[in-house]
């Protein structure tokens, strides 16, 4: 199988893979570019691990063709704090909050509810559990990481 | 993963056109979620790919003179976004905010929802209920028919090898019509429903009498089915309580339920009875 070239933007760089036409986004994102935040759980998009945000929008990235990815603009994990190293809040709130054990879910969590509060910044709780309802966590349950999302509202809220 | 080549054409005569040279060999691909998944499961193993997703014109949501027009690549978030289904046509709403996920629905078509034919389609049973038909084009000609009609049984429709699901024309309502679904599960996401409910209910201008009924039921039969025996018994008549039992007593004795590692099917039949009766009456508060 031939190679195909594909070309969008990651994490605000315009990058280029050449990948076979059979790779999924989150195959591309793991094995060409390195950036391994992502996970791959169950790998048939029920579990939520592989999310990230193309333009805008949360998707399963293991299910996500990536000739599909051409001209669009994806943010993972990786490109979540900015470039100096400082924590977006909802990072700090996970990490405050209790909301990660053992951190498998965690970038798929912030990557489900960082897409909940760029469009909508003031949830309710449904709001946050129906925006998670695709995230699984099996250690800790939920209601930490709930807690740490509404804390991250508050944080964006109060400009810090 | 098998080996394909992954298509991207732009027109729907070039999406035919790639379908005709590579015959069996090829599958469409809408937003994937079905198909990526039977690829990795090991269920299907398409040599070509070819993605519906950069065709002009299927992406359209149109309320016109009373008649919706829903475009077959309209994923589910759209439909959960739109404000004239949410005012208009709120039984799609309560479908299409309880599949999958926020990721699914993102990407998730509604013509992938239907074209898959799952029994448990959620979208289906809204669909049918208000009597939309489907328009579909192939290799030949294009044709209209009854989604009702689309689906031949578990997995199977009616699509001949070529043809392209386009879009969902649902007609102009009668007035003081509303309509509701229930999709009964035990959890609250990530779920395919134990069975769904769908009714539909137009009544006179004294708000009683009712002058249309349309029953749908999901899961309880190898296609998406309407219960048109408890449909007759509410037509024409006033409804109230004692109508409303009887009409979820029809529709529990017509549908077909089964066994399976959801539900059992005597449980099943108590569901369509008890909620035949409550979506009956979210439709009939609907239509005021």
């Amino acid at each position: 199988m031939k190679n195909v070239s594909v070309s969008f933007t990651l994490n605000g760089d315009i990058v280029t893979a050449e990948v076979p036409p059979n790779w999924t986004l989150l195959k591309t994102l793991r094995e060409y570019f390195e950036l391994t935040g992502s996970k791959e759980g169950c790998g048939v998009g029920e579990c939520g691990a592989c999310t990230v945000i193309i333009d805008g929008d949360a998707i399963n990235s293991c299910i996500y063709p990536i000739l599909e990815v051409e001209g669009k603009s994806v943010t993972t994990i990786e490109g979540v704090a900015s470039e100096d190293g400082t924590l977006h809040p909802l990072q700090k709130a996970f990490l405050e909050n209790n909301g990660v054990q053992c951190g498998f879910c965690t970038s798929g969590m912030i990557m489900s509810s960082k897409a909940l509060l760029d469009h909508n910044p003031d949830p309710t709780e449904d709001e946050i559990r129906a925006s998670i309802a695709g995230n699984l966590c099996r250690c800790t349950g939920y209601v930490q990481i709930v807690e740490s999302i509404e804390k991250a509202a508050e944080m964006i809220k109060e400009g810090k | 993963m098998n080996n394909f080549e992954y298509l991207m054409p732009t027109t729907i005569n070039e999406a035919i056109s790639f379908h005709e040279s590579y015959g069996d060999q090829a599958k469409y691909i809408a937003g994937g979620t079905d198909v990526i998944v039977k690829i990795k499961e090991g269920k299907i193993s398409p040599q070509y790919l070819i993605s519906l997703r950069h065709l002009q014109g299927l992406d359209h949501i149109i309320y016109e003179k009373g008649e919706l027009r829903i475009g077959a690549m309209v994923t589910h978030s759209m439909l959960e976004r739109s404000p004239v289904i949410r005012k208009e046509f709120p039984i799609l709403t309560d479908a299409v905010e309880n599949i999958g996920s926020v990721q699914i629905r993102n990407v998730a078509t509604i013509g992938g929802n239907i074209v898959n034919a799952v029994p448990s389609a959620d979208g289906a049973v809204p669909l049918i209920t208000l009597g939309a038909e489907v328009r579909v084009i192939g290799p030949k000609r294009e044709r209209i028919m009854a989604l009702e009609d689309f689906f031949i049984g578990p997995g199977q429709t009616s699509l001949k090898s070529g043809e392209i699901l386009m879009e969902f024309l649902i007609p102009k309502l009668l007035s003081h019509t509303g309509a509701a679904y229930w999709k009964h599960t035990r959890r609250a996401a990530m779920e395919l429903p134990i069975l769904g409910v769908a009714v539909l209910i137009s009544l006179d201008d004294d708000m009683k009498t009712c002058t249309e009924a349309r029953i749908g039921l999901g899961v309880v039969a190898p296609t998406p089915m309407r219960a048109k025996n408890a449909e007759a018994i509410l037509k024409g008549n006033k409804v109230d309580d004692e109508i409303l039992k009887k009409a979820g007593e029809a529709a529990a004795q017509e549908c077909k339920a089964r066994d399976s590692i959801r539900g059992k099917a005597w449980y099943r039949r108590d569901m369509v009875e008890l909620f035949v009766q409550r979506m009956a009456i979210v439709a009939m508060e609907r239509a005021h």
